[in-house]
């Protein structure tokens, strides 16, 4: 006989505090994840051209992100005279929120089960679960673009100027290749909760009953083009490498954030790294499997998160940056019928075995 | 505790849809837009209808409030000075106070108010929002759903025909 499993529903007390320990956890974990990007970035990048990156704060330079966060936060915070400076302000917080808000709706691990007073209880390792997970968090994308729009334009400044409308049109237009790809993924799925598309993921590989049982149907096998498409996209709509004409150094001295100092300059740089986890999340999410894997769940939903920042990082060490042209025509001329395309075929193939 | 919720957002929203016709920067006035739009989101949400929520944020505040800001930022438009008709303005005062009546007095009169229809929260909870609306949108509401997709089209023609000097 199997003891009853309840849900934390019925006991609010207990939900609030397992409330409070996930989302204090999510934070926390992503926080910690954004400072050693930073660290692994400089290092991989750094073995990559043959040099050692830091070294020399901490053991093998571990401590060399809480050093950079320290310099940063004694700098003197400036303001130009000339600034818009209510929108100054707000623009570094508005790229930083909505990369942290949508980790909220990511299932990061299966259900987590505890005994409390002899009774069964069961919580699921996501902080909530919306069903309309997946608009969530391109909603949020899209509320994104204001911390570099808003940078670019309220510092008064040509090369931020140019750097922020580079970003707007970038990611307006990268925006719709991203979507179209994830909607090839929710007409598989039949859902637009997360955790409903990671348990969708479970099945056997194409449906096929004789494959080996641990061949799980991982969407990046279904759908190899939207993960591609996906991919791209999401490098441009976080200005990585090789889309990254936003703070073309080279041109536009650091593009948005020419005139930050101080701790929002910090700020930009962690809303960067922040978007990259988030991506990278989503990736792992709609693509591979989520917590689906050999380890104990949360390791493996982990590991795919780090696996994708990896690829990232090595992308920018040996990729060149696109000229404007080319980017705007890789996105409206190649990516968006491809992923026009992609619905198309997957609509069909839908109607047609399901 | 939603009745407070409602006035709290209620309130943000009205006094930022003042703000955007109030400031003279036009940066302050479409920021305060797009702070309409994510209080109309959180109402949506209350009406439970989240996925009208998640489409308000994406739609209105993700795409096309930043198209108006990159046109701002393309003009460079600096603050605009006090106009001085104000007889247009009154009667745009009074064209508005009139329409606040009329509204009004059809909320009050209308049977609509008050009454639930065929979709309940018992059923939204049961079947999806999502689902919901895209089962009213292809089957009830075929036509002008096409009917609006090919307006759309149209303009998206005009734009490419204005845009390019020679098709």
């Amino acid at each position: 006989m199997t003891p009853e499993v309840l849900t934390l529903s019925n006991t609010p007390l207990l939900y609030t505090a397992a409330m409070l320990v996930k989302v204090v956890v999510a934070f926390v974990v992503t926080l910690l994840i954004v400072a050693y990007a930073t660290w692994a970035e400089r290092k991989i990048i750094g073995r990559m051209q043959t040099r050692c990156g830091p070294t020399m704060t901490g053991y093998k330079g571990l401590l060399q992100p809480i050093a950079d966060g320290l310099k940063l936060f004694f700098k003197e915070d400036i303001i130009p005279a000339q600034a818009h400076w209510f929108a100054f302000i707000i623009a570094p917080m508005m790229i930083l929120a909505p990369a942290f808000i949508s980790i909220s709706v990511i299932p990061f691990g299966s259900d987590y089960q505890f005994t409390y007073d002899g009774i069964l209880y069961s919580v699921p390792l996501q902080v909530t679960d919306l069903n309309i997970g997946v608009l969530f968090i391109m909603a949020m994308a899209g509320l994104g673009v204001y911390g570099i729009v808003l940078g670019g334009l309220a510092s008064n400044n040509k090369y931020s100027l140019i750097g922020g409308i580079r970003s707007t049109a970038q990611m307006v237009s990268y925006e719709l290749a991203a979507g179209l790809s994830i909607i090839a993924i929710f007409m598989l799925s039949e859902t637009l909760s997360l955790r409903g598309i990671v348990s969708a993921q479970q099945l056997p590989l194409w449906g096929l009953e004789f494959l080996p049982s641990w061949f799980h149907n991982w969407y990046i096998f279904t759908q190899p083009l939207a993960f591609g498409l996906f991919f791209i996209s999401s490098l441009a709509e976080i200005n990585r490498t090789p889309f990254d004409l936003p703070e073309a150094e080279t041109e536009l001295v650091s593009g948005f954030c020419t005139e930050y100092s101080s701790m929002k300059y910090a700020l930009f740089f962690m809303g960067e790294y922040a978007n990259m986890i988030t991506i990278s999340a989503i990736g792992a999410t709609l693509f591979l499997g989520g917590w689906d894997g050999p380890f104990f769940s949360w390791m493996n939903f982990l590991f795919k998160v780090f696996a994708f920042m990896f690829v990232f990082i090595w992308i920018r060490a040996t990729f060149p940056r696109l000229r404007y042209d080319q980017l705007m025509f890789l996105g409206w001329k190649i990516m968006l019928p491809l992923a026009l395309a992609n619905v198309l075929v997957t609509g069909f193939a839908v109607l047609l075995w399901q | 505790m939603e009745a407070i919720l409602f006035y709290l957002t209620a309130l943000v929203a009205i006094v930022s849809a003042i703000f955007v016709i109030k400031c003279r920067n036009p940066i302050n006035s479409a920021l305060n837009l797009v702070s309409t739009f994510i209080c109309l989101a959180v109402l949506y949400i209350m009406l439970e209808c989240p996925f009208m929520a998640a489409i308000q944020i994406m739609v209105y505040a993700g795409a096309i409030m930043v198209l108006v800001i990159f046109v701002i930022m393309l003009l460079n438009l600096g603050s605009i000075g006090k106009s001085s008709n104000s007889r247009g303005m009154a009667a745009g005062g009074v064209l508005a106070a009139l329409m606040l009546l009329l509204t009004n007095a059809f909320l009050r009169r209308g049977d609509v108010s008050g009454t639930g229809g065929e979709v309940t929260s018992e059923l939204i909870k049961s079947y999806g929002h999502t689902e919901l609306i895209g089962k009213a949108m292809f089957t009830d509401f075929l036509l002008p759903f096409e009917i609006a997709s090919i307006l759309l089209l149209v303009a998206i023609v005009g734009a490419v025909i204005i845009s390019k000097r020679d098709v």
